[in-house]
């Protein structure tokens, strides 16, 4: 039996089957609350599920001019199994994640860049104008975001002297005013995570209606399907990662309670994602390395400096 | 840096009529540009002289789907100069009261078209939920939302009613709190000022150089507009101010089209609260004399030109239309020059570009044949369509 359980983690929960149910029930989440910001009624709650299955049943169409066929067809499924490998090192209903060592939040974040490294890898394969600069984009803006992203996410590590996400958790649950301290943190990730996630403002890499489809031009069929459900999938994850880094996880609670409460809290980072979304235009690349760098990398330094002083001189003894 | 080129256009979710734009990028900068029209034209003009004068104005409204009501006055206008009539001051009121709510659902159209070529939906959104409460004025109105074919030879078709005065004042008032929001929203927003500020610079003696029009020539400090310079219909009685900017960028001529909407909500409430009385239309001869006529109306995209021409038939000798795109469009490869790739996009809306009423004319030139003339383009036609099968060699043109 006990090799079952290992299954049922990575293959129904917290794996593949829940990322993929719960990562359609965001998105649909996130276009409709989008829609109702812009006074729009928006899709149906199927909607993300029918769009897959229709993308799953469609032919795949690769370009002539693809050197590296078998690269260009086996990309999506890394990008997925980089996200639900970084999701199991996520608490997400429990105190506990399923796999679990001092570090892992590293691990989570190195993981997680997977994805990026992935989609310019396909921009760069598909050998289309379009792709080429797209996935210059992707790699320019990865340099942008993940530093602040980094810093910001060490800054509770530092506070709760632990490295390990779901000790993170734990820690912030049994001090729940000490996540105060952490705000600025907060909201410089949930920034840098619109980078990530390609979301407006940062949606650049496939800026529809400079480069069309970006670094995806030249997929179609069940390839692009797979790609739009990495992204939907990351959402998920990083949504986990926040709640787990920043807002003390489940408080404690496991179960039935414990996802109910992990449900609302990944929904709210979800809403406020829609609502910078909704908020802004689009930036230039060259706007948003200036930005990443001038206000969210030192805001994320600050950050760790008054982590650190916390730790050392206010509360010695935590 | 290897230099790369990208084709944007003629099918790009950009654009929404085909037109190339051959952008040659170094990075992400723009180091040149290569412009091509011709992907839309409709041999509008031809067939005009296929069609008498009533006739043929109903075809000169479909030049454009935005800007109907101008093409249609400014032919219309140079019929009635060629019958040597003047059309009662009702009818010229009412031309007004449409020209101008066109002129407020064109540009609140191009604040939507702009918002989304930089990514801000959520304005797009906004500002054509906005737009609907023009379409309704003008259903009201004319009883049509697009082609309102209100204009007939010597006046208009339809009269306005109190009532629908009423309603049209109420929708207008409603409109203009809702235009000083927007004005508020793109003034302040940082994303659409860092998107907008400095983008595609037309300077003044370069708009005047290459002729620019409309509100593109205005956002470079060229105080022109047909309305001021050569006013037609009941303009030089109307109190409203021309709209300058000199910021010369694609801030500039967002600034210039969002205070424009708010000088058009003051015309139309000066012309609704005070409409003339009396006929909306006269007579006017089905043959014109012979003589030619040239006129000039202020199209939301700027300066929009026709000519007419008759030779004392039932049909007009010649109908020749300039839309105002054609005197923009000359600018565009400048003003892209030196800026972004992700600006590209925001440059060529930023002029509003109408493509296929711009398109008047076409060259072919297939290998070794030159240029190819009406006759020879028929019988092109003819020999293309016989190798499928149908013969229209038996069809009568003129």
């Amino acid at each position: 039996m006990d090799i079952l359980w290992p299954l049922f983690y990575i293959a129904v929960y917290p794996g593949m089957f829940f990322l993929i149910a719960y990562g359609l029930f965001c998105q649909w989440f996130d276009r409709k609350l989008y829609a109702h910001m812009q006074n729009r009624r928006g899709p149906g709650c199927l909607q993300p599920l029918a769009d897959l299955v229709k993308l799953l049943s469609k032919e795949i169409v690769i370009p002539k001019n693809v050197t590296e066929v078998r690269m260009f067809k086996i990309l999506p499924y890394i990008a997925i199994a980089a996200v639900t490998t970084a999701a199991l090192m996520i608490p997400f209903e429990s105190t506990q994640s399923v796999v679990n060592f001092q570090g892992d939040l590293i691990a989570v974040l190195y993981i997680l860049t997977i994805p990026t490294i992935t989609f310019f890898l396909i921009g760069w394969s598909s050998q289309s104008p379009y792709s080429a600069i797209g996935s210059m984009r992707v790699l320019t803006q990865l340099f942008a975001y993940e530093v602040p992203l980094m810093l910001a996410m060490l800054a509770p590590a530092i506070l709760a002297d632990s490295w390990n996400t779901s000790d993170i958790a734990l820690f912030y649950s049994s001090h729940p005013l000490l996540m105060l301290v952490n705000v600025i943190g907060l909201g410089v990730s949930l920034v840098a995570l619109q980078g990530k996630l390609e979301r407006v403002p940062f949606d650049i890499p496939h800026a529809e209606t400079e480069i069309v489809g970006g670094v995806f031009t030249e997929y179609s069929g069940r390839l692009y399907g797979f790609i739009k459900l990495a992204i939907d999938m990351e959402m998920v994850v990083v949504a986990a990662l926040i709640n787990a880094v920043f807002l003390g996880g489940s408080f404690g609670l496991s179960g039935v309670w414990g996802f109910v409460l992990f449900i609302v809290k990944t929904l709210c980072i979800v809403f406020i994602l829609a609502l910078i979304k909704a908020l802004m235009a689009r930036v230039r690349i060259e706007q948003m390395l200036a930005f990443c760098w001038k206000y969210l990398a030192p805001l994320s330094i600050l950050q760790i400096i008054i982590s650190i002083i916390m730790r050392s001189v206010v509360w010695p003894n935590l | 840096m290897p230099k790369i080129t990208v084709p944007l256009g003629p099918q790009h979710p950009a654009l929404k009529e085909p037109g190339s734009f051959l952008l040659c990028l170094e990075g992400e900068q723009i180091v040149d540009a290569t412009l091509r029209l011709g992907y839309n034209h409709r041999g509008v003009e031809k067939a005009a002289e296929s069609r008498n004068y009533i006739q043929a104005m109903y075809l000169i409204e479909r030049v454009c789907g935005i800007c109907s009501h101008a093409h249609a006055t400014a032919y219309v206008t140079n019929v009635e100069e060629l019958a040597g009539v003047d059309i009662p001051k009702r009818a010229k009121a009412i031309r007004v009261i449409i020209g101008e709510l066109e002129r407020l659902h064109s540009h609140l159209l191009w604040l939507g078209v702009a918002a989304h070529e930089i990514g801000f939906d959520t304005l797009f959104m906004y500002s054509w939920r906005d737009r609907e409460m023009v379409m309704d004025a003008l259903e009201t109105i004319s009883g049509n939302r697009v082609h309102y074919s209100m204009n007939t030879l010597g006046g208009v078709r339809r009269d306005i009613t109190a009532e629908q005065v009423k309603s049209v004042l109420s929708k207008v008032e409603a409109l203009e709190r809702r235009i000083k929001y927007y004005i508020e929203l793109a003034t302040e927003e940082p994303t659409v000022i860092a998107r907008t500020k400095g983008v595609g610079v037309l300077p003044k003696d370069e708009a005047i150089k290459r002729c620019a029009a409309g509100p593109l020539a205005r956002a470079s400090g060229v105080a022109r507009d047909t309305r001021k310079d050569d006013p037609y219909l009941i303009y030089n009685e109307l109190d409203f101010k021309l709209i300058t900017s000199d910021a010369c960028d694609v801030f500039g001529r967002l600034y210039v089209r969002a205070f424009e909407m708010l000088e058009s909500c003051k015309i139309l409430k000066q012309v609704l609260n005070w409409l003339p009385e009396g006929a909306i239309s006269i007579k006017i001869p089905v043959k014109l004399p012979p003589g030619q006529a040239v006129n000039r109306y202020e199209a939301p995209r700027g300066e929009d030109v026709h000519y007419l021409k008759s030779d004392g038939g039932l049909n007009p000798a010649r109908v020749k239309v300039r839309a105002p795109t054609l005197a923009n469009f000359a600018s565009v490869d400048y003003m892209l020059k030196g800026d972004q790739l992700a600006d590209a996009p925001l440059i060529i809306a930023a002029i509003d570009p109408c493509i296929s009423c711009t398109d008047r004319a076409t060259i072919i030139t297939p290998s070794g044949t030159g240029i190819m003339i009406w006759q020879d383009m028929r019988a092109h036609g003819i020999e293309f369509y016989k190798r499928k099968g149908i013969d229209f060699s038996k069809v009568k043109v003129m």
